[in-house]
């Protein structure tokens, strides 16, 4: 263990022990924002798994979040099953229908894929609207309970701490090296010895199982409904800001990326510049394009400019790459 | 040498023999069809009509992806802008065609402004470029509705509202005249690309920016230029679809996903390809809405792309695009 990753560990505890003592110190409604922040943490996570790591991009997010948020809601609704227990059910089956998506997406590469994602993305929450019986249609379909926020604040900074972890444990070892070495030259993966077709499926499953958690528990932290209109194609267009945002590549700009999406709607909100609540669409707007122009490569993309700075020319960068 | 042909440097239009006996067929199909039944000419009519509004937009998108590889989230938005500047104008007492008219530059000139100011900064970056293009569908959206508000607003129809009859089958003017004017402002797109020489210097722009930077083509101003085409082209569909979907600032965001989808359908390189995936993507959502039951106008969308995924698993460069072959 040399200085670097004790200095990382150190920073982490820190990050998340300022989000385990936050919520003593927020009202009931900011509870709930937070708990929103981390149903982002966690989508943008997966989808950095998949597009950051692997290479895949997917602007399609947003339809796994619907499939992962209505395994909860009708499980709770229909059979009553306990909603932490609807969790571990939304990732078994959002993995599968990962799975399921990565196999075609096999023949597809760089911009048809974002755009066969894309249609995932519009067309899946226009089943519910097909098959109201099962969802409740347009009214959308409610868990038998709907949590308080500080609650949900707990669960989901939980499971976005577990999927934290999951991920590092996952990138770091021999899965990781096999989705970079994808990433990077398919070519030199396949000579390599890495198996594509299995790696790029398994890393749609995986972020789609990502995806389906935070879809899960969105679908709790919106009162328990899930309703079509909630998961459309902004939601997976605000999944790919966030990733954007926080850098792909890299795990460490997540949280930046998931508080700019999650908040950045209610504080532009409260810009009183254009005197209207439309206005809040120009600040969001306008922001994300400064971010972009400023930062091409997201939060992660400024911390290596930083470190560049101070790093001693010896030492290698093999984890952030 | 497979390895010696980069993508950029084939020139054909990638158009197979399969390809063309489907389409072949697909025109006898909608011809015979149509001979037979009335309704079914109208629908397919209609669906023409529709069609040459996704082919625009379609086009637009294909413009932009050419030159940069990249797709313009924002294109269906500036479309509608445009489209509420239209209605600014014929609200100052302009009439609606001398409205149109200005609206076109004025479109052009946004375009232009818009790639130099917001995607010129961050063009090395194809994510960043599109996380700008989403950025700016945000931006714009707010700023219409800021203006001009959420409510539904009503332009002169254009085209009258007179019906046309050949025999038992009943043709909306409108119809037609959408059907012309899209067709039209593709034909000049595509002759001002063939037969001008800034359109020469944008082909030349698009396919080899390094070679055409070196005799003298200003690459940056031409990408900047293919922005503001799109603008115009954009503005064209907005202003067609305005008759039947009124004006609000959602009513170019389902055009512009079927626009992706005929651009992926006609091979995203491909001009032409995207027109005719738009026409074709046109009369089969409205045939298949009018004879299928099962299609309700829920599943319009869905079907839309179900139809694209079917034809990438056949053919993943779409129908008209070119196979790509990559050095390694």
């Amino acid at each position: 263990m040399n200085a670097r990753f004790a200095g990382r560990l150190v920073v982490i505890a820190a990050v998340a022990l300022v989000i385990a003592l936050l919520p003593f110190g927020l009202t009931n409604y900011h509870q709930g924002l937070g708990a929103r922040v981390g149903v982002y943490f966690i989508a943008i996570l997966g989808l950095n798994i998949l597009t950051g790591y692997t290479g895949q991009i997917s602007i399609g997010h947003g339809a796994f979040m619907a499939i992962g948020g209505y395994t909860t809601a009708i499980m709770s609704h229909d059979h009553g099953t306990n909603l932490i227990a609807t969790l571990p059910l939304a990732f078994a089956i959002t993995f599968v229908c990962g799975l399921l998506v990565g196999v075609p997406a096999l023949r597809f590469s760089g911009v048809y894929l974002a755009l066969a994602t894309f249609a995932l993305a519009v067309s899946v929450p226009q089943l519910p609207l097909k098959f109201s019986k099962f969802t409740g249609g347009s009214n959308g379909i409610r868990t038998a309970t709907a949590p308080g926020n500080s609650w949900l604040y707990g669960v989901t900074w939980a499971c976005a701490a577990i999927g934290f972890v999951g991920a590092w444990l996952l990138l770091r070892g021999r899965t990781g090296r096999a989705f970079r070495a994808v990433r990077d030259s398919e070519l030199a993966a396949t000579s390599s010895g890495v198996a594509l077709p299995i790696y790029k499926t398994l890393a749609f499953g995986i972020s789609a199982a990502y995806a389906g958690v935070a879809g899960s528990l969105f679908v709790l932290a919106t009162a328990g409904f899930a309703q079509p209109n909630e998961f459309g194609i902004i939601l997976s267009l605000e999944i790919l800001i966030g990733a954007a945002v926080a850098g792909l590549g890299s795990l460490w700009g997540v949280v930046v990326g998931a508080v700019f999406v999650g908040l950045l709607p209610e504080i532009s909100a409260s810009v009183p510049v254009l005197g209207s609540g439309h206005g809040q669409d120009v600040v969001f707007g306008l922001i994300v394009i400064a971010v972009m122009i400023l930062l091409p490569n997201g939060f992660a993309g400024l911390l290596r400019l930083v470190e560049s700075r101070f790093k001693t020319p010896i030492e290698s960068d093999s984890t952030t790459s | 040498m497979a390895s010696l042909v980069s993508r950029r440097s084939a020139v054909s239009t990638g158009i197979s023999v399969p390809v063309l006996a489907i389409l072949v067929a697909v025109g006898v199909f909608l011809v015979v069809g149509s001979l037979v039944s009335d309704i079914f000419a109208q629908q397919t009519v209609a669906g023409l009509a529709q069609g040459a509004i996704f082919a625009s937009l379609a086009l637009a998108l294909v413009l932009i992806y050419r030159a940069t590889e990249v797709i313009n989230f924002a294109q269906g938005e500036l479309a509608m802008a445009t489209t509420y500047i239209a209605y600014q104008l014929t609200l100052w007492g302009l009439s609606y065609w001398l409205a149109f008219f200005l609206t076109l530059p004025i479109a052009f000139v946004l375009g232009v402004v818009l790639q130099v100011v917001f995607i010129r900064p961050v063009h090395q970056s194809i994510i960043a470029v599109v996380i700008v293009t989403v950025g700016l569908f945000i931006l714009i959206d707010g700023l219409v509705t800021w203006k001009w508000g959420a409510d539904l607003k009503f332009m002169k129809a254009p085209f009258g509202n007179h019906v046309y009859r050949a025999g038992g089958v009943a043709f909306a003017r409108q119809d037609i005249g959408v059907l012309a004017t899209s067709i039209l402002s593709v034909i000049l797109l595509w002759g001002l690309f063939q037969f001008t020489k800034i359109g020469l210097a944008m082909r030349a722009a698009a396919l080899r920016p390094a070679a055409a930077s070196l005799v003298g083509v200003r690459v940056n101003w031409m990408l900047a230029i293919g922005w503001g085409l799109a603008a115009v082209l954009g503005a064209v569909a907005g202003l067609m679809t305005e008759p039947t979907q009124f004006l609000q600032p959602t009513m170019m965001q389902p055009i512009l996903l079927y626009a992706f989808a005929a651009a992926v359908l006609g091979g995203l390189e491909s001009p032409a390809g995207s027109v005719i995936a738009g026409l074709m993507l046109g009369v089969f959502l409205n045939l298949v809405g009018q004879y299928v039951g099962f299609a309700t106008s829920e599943l319009r969308l869905p079907l839309a792309f179900a139809v694209l995924l079917v034809v990438l698993l056949f053919k993943p460069s779409g129908l008209f695009g070119r196979k790509q072959v990559r050095r390694v």
